[in-house]
């Protein structure tokens, strides 16, 4: 289930438009330790490819992601 | 021998496989000084940036505003030979007639009209827009060249930036896995 994921930290894009989503999460998933879990909330109808992608890029895992009520939910576990 | 399309599409798998082990890189030409065309060019860079890619951006011609610490905060959007110019009113389908673009202070609403957008949005100013490529370890080069021809002094360059010649530019370009020009 996937609101069972425990977020070591949240970070909220919501309203905020691309790149900021992207630059945002990279900053914050520096933030956490490896193995750690960082849940980003945005509403840029962009954000779930641009995740997808920034994941595949930096190698950090998107373990999961859902939407509910317009918003997109992500959770990221830090690799390296 | 050459690889038959099995074999290639074979490697481009194993390349995609092994996309976020390898640094890969982006050099982005930016020859343009407006408003309308520093903002494509610094999401850009930054997006870049975030995703780990080693991004370099080399100023030149107008593009050289980018990193001129006098010009930089003083970007504009002309409001002249722009077929898509904006509606004046955000979401409201009207035209003003291009014509009047001519008339004294149109760039200077087109401007306003395009800032007020960006922060209606809660998209960064420029100035923000160049901070965050920065952190995110974008490099940027001013144009020797340009430099020379529009008298713009070593001084008025920004610290970040260094100073290069098309040829270290391209040198760098030939082994990025992108180059875009803007």
């Amino acid at each position: 289930m996937s609101t069972d994921i425990v977020a070591d930290e949240v970070l909220d894009c919501t309203g905020l438009l691309c790149p900021i989503p992207v630059v945002k999460t990279s900053r914050a998933i520096k933030g956490i330790e490896v193995g750690q879990v960082l849940k980003m909330i945005a509403t840029d109808p962009g954000a779930p490819p641009d995740m997808e992608a920034w994941s595949r890029q930096t190698g950090h895992d998107l373990i999961h992601q859902n939407s509910e009520d317009g918003r997109f939910n992500f959770w990221f576990r830090r690799t390296k | 021998m050459a690889a038959s399309p099995d074999q290639m599409l074979q490697q481009i798998t194993e390349a995609e496989a092994d996309d976020s082990t390898r640094t890969k890189s982006l050099a982005l030409v930016a020859s343009k000084g407006g408003l309308d065309e520093v903002y494509p060019i610094l999401i850009m860079a930054s997006t870049a940036g975030a995703l780990g890619w080693d991004t370099q951006v080399f100023c030149t011609f107008y593009g050289l505003d980018i990193v001129n610490k006098k010009r930089r905060s003083k970007m504009k959007v002309s409001a002249l030979g722009n077929a898509a110019s904006p509606p004046p009113i955000n979401g409201v389908e009207m035209r003003v007639p291009a014509i009047l673009g001519v008339l004294p202070g149109m760039n200077r609403a087109a401007t306003w009209m395009m800032k007020k957008w960006m922060k209606d949005s809660r998209i960064p100013d420029i100035e923000e827009m160049w901070d965050i490529c920065i952190e995110s370890g974008v490099q940027f080069h001013a144009c020797s060249t340009t430099m020379g021809v529009m008298k713009v002094d070593q001084d008025d360059i920004v610290d970040e930036a260094s100073c290069l010649g098309a040829a270290a530019f391209l040198d760098f370009a030939s082994r990025a896995d992108l180059a875009l020009f803007v």
